[in-house]
This record gives structure tokens, C-alpha cells and sequence, in this order.
């Protein structure tokens, strides 16, 4: 062991808050960045105890074997609706629904969509990777045009199949929305941004300005039939473009 | 010596060797290990000693197996 590493030295480690269990999640996954980010969030605002966590139903089911808070688990698509019903129970703590898009932009876009439009204060975190992950790779809402999936076996043709669904600019425009971004994982300086802006949608959601929503553009390797590193790159290459990063909207005055 | 030197700390049996540590480091002094651990994965391995600490490797790790420690030479 050589003198770099000791406690004063120390730049990075594990949140205490995201337990020692291995991640289900496949090599490379994008949840397991997030989990990461938003348990670092937790740590660093000192909450706890004060944040109750909503898991979907997806590759993020077992979210709460993760994340060493309180959790619940909500059937799926409702977890909006789950988080309205904790949030208004406790409205001094924190609430967030973490959601893939299966869940969130398929059956649960009903549930969303008025949990936004009532302004209900809570946090939605929404991780898109353009297909279902769990089920093996079916086409998802999000699925990019052209796109290969198992149920789109010759790409996602628009006439039949329709567009990729923005769900972050659909939601925007809803007044009892707060704050709606859209993020990535792919590069340690999103990572970064990432970070900063679950940080920001807890601090909105203390201030009692609305509902907010983090969109996390993901990859999938396993579904997309690649390496992680190629994975990471279709993000970069095929996703971003589509789905554009940045704050959709922001309070009046921030 | 270095200025700024770093290193890290990679917590092999967590680790699945998903290469993205790999692909984020700036100074290249990462790389996958030879061997396996008890679920099979090749694990990372630091194998340069131009490692400056930077973290890019633990930010974008998903299963947060790195830690990073830097030290200031003055």
C-alpha cells in the first residue's frame, strides 16, 4: 500500500448511502450510475431519513435493495401515482418516483401526465434508453425511428408504428411543472451535469415549486446487442441527437 | 516526481468489467486484469502509474467499485 492512499487523500468513494449489494444490472448498465448519483445526492444533503423512494416495475424493481433508504414499490406505471399518495401523507419529506420508459412512457403515461398537471412536488426520475430492458429488447415509445428492436424486427417504421415520443417537452408544457431536464451518463462530465441537476429538482421540490422531472438518457448493451462501450457510443451517436440535452424548463426567476 | 499523483482502489469482486472505467481515463492507466473473479468477470486493474486522480473513471463507474485518492507533491 503505497502513501497515496490514506483518509486525507481521498477524492472518491461509494456513497454510504448505496448498500454493498452487486447490482443485478448487466455490465455497463446506466441505472447503476444513477443509483449512484442520487444516493451521492442524499449523502450530501444530509436526508436520509427524510427521503422516501418509489421503484417501478422494469430493470429497476429491485431499485430498493440498492438505495439505504425507505422505499416502496408500486405497480406498474402508477409509481407517479404511488409518490402523490406518500407526498400528500408526508409532505415534509422528499418524494422521487424512479422510473425507466417502459413504465413511465408506455403504461404509465397516464399516471404521469396528471401527477405533472396537478403539481404534485415531487421528483420523477426518468430513464430512458429507448427499448425495454427487462422483457428482453421489445420496442419502447422512446424507440428511435429506424430502429431494430425484437417486436420491430425490420426498424421502427413511423407509419405503423409511430414517432419516438419526447416525454420531457410533452410534460414541459404543463403549468403545475417546475423544473424538467434532460441528462445523460455516458461521459464523466455528464455524469457531472447529471448530478447537479438531481441536486437542483430536490432543492425545487424543498421550495414546494412543483413537480419536477430528471430525464437520464441510458444505454442498454445487453438488448442492444453490443459492448458498453458501443452502447455508450450509440447514445452519443444516435440518441443525443434526438433527444437533446439541457434544461426543457426552469422555475420563473432561477 | 509528478505533481499531482493518484491512485485507485478497485473493489475486484464487485467489479464487472464493463470497460467504461477504461474508456473515461484520461491518462490511459487503466486496463482489464488477466483473471477472473468469483462471478467471472475480468476485472480493472491499475497498470500505469500516471493515474492523476482525477475520479473520471469512478463518476462514470455504475457499479461504484472505484475509489480514488489523490495527493499534492509540494
Amino acid at each position: 500500500m503505497s502513501d497515496i492512499v490514506c483518509p486525507e487523500n481521498l477524492v472518491y468513494k461509494k456513497p454510504s448511502t448505496l448498500k454493498d449489494a452487486i447490482m443485478h444490472y448487466c455490465p455497463g448498465c446506466g441505472h447503476g450510475v444513477v443509483h449512484k448519483l442520487m444516493m451521492e445526492v442524499v449523502e450530501e444533503m444530509g436526508i436520509q431519513n427524510d427521503i422516501i423512494g418509489i421503484t417501478p416495475v422494469g430493470c429497476s424493481v429491485f431499485a430498493y435493495n440498492y438505495m439505504d433508504i425507505d422505499m416502496e414499490q408500486a405497480a406498474h406505471g402508477r409509481a407517479c401515482a404511488l409518490g402523490t399518495a406518500v407526498k400528500r401523507l408526508y409532505p415534509e419529506k422528499y418524494v422521487f418516483t424512479y422510473q425507466g420508459d417502459g413504465d413511465l412512457a408506455a403504461i404509465g403515461t397516464c399516471e404521469t401526465m396528471h401527477a405533472a398537471n396537478r403539481g404534485e412536488k415531487m421528483l420523477t426520475i426518468f430513464i430512458n434508453n429507448g427499448i425495454y430492458g427487462m422483457t428482453s429488447g421489445q420496442m419502447a415509445p422512446t424507440t428511435l425511428e429506424g430502429a431494430k428492436t425484437t417486436t420491430s424486427p425490420y426498424g421502427r417504421d413511423v407509419e405503423t408504428m409511430g414517432y419516438p415520443l419526447r416525454i420531457s417537452e410533452l410534460i414541459a408544457n404543463l403549468p403545475g411543472v417546475a423544473y424538467v431536464t434532460r441528462q445523460a451518463v455516458n461521459t464523466p462530465a455528464n455524469v457531472r451535469k447529471c448530478k447537479k441537476a438531481l441536486k437542483t429538482a430536490l432543492e425545487y421540490q424543498k421550495q414546494g415549486l412543483g413537480y419536477c422531472m430528471v430525464e437520464v438518457v441510458s444505454n442498454c448493451p445487453s438488448n442492444n446487442k453490443c459492448t458498453p462501450l458501443e452502447a455508450n457510443k450509440f447514445v452519443e451517436e444516435q440518441m443525443l441527437p434526438f433527444y437533446k440535452l439541457g434544461d426543457i424548463k426552469v422555475p420563473e426567476g432561477k | 516526481m509528478a505533481k499531482v499523483v493518484g491512485e485507485v482502489v478497485i473493489d475486484t469482486e464487485r467489479c464487472k468489467g464493463c470497460e467504461l472505467c477504461i474508456a473515461a481515463c484520461p491518462s490511459k492507466c487503466l486496463s482489464l486484469s488477466n483473471s477472473i473473479n468469483v462471478h467471472g468477470f475480468q476485472y480493472t486493474v491499475q497498470s500505469g502509474d500516471n493515474c492523476t486522480g482525477c475520479a473520471s473513471c469512478a463518476l462514470v463507474c455504475p457499479d461504484a467499485v472505484i475509489t480514488v485518492y489523490r495527493k499534492v507533491n509540494k
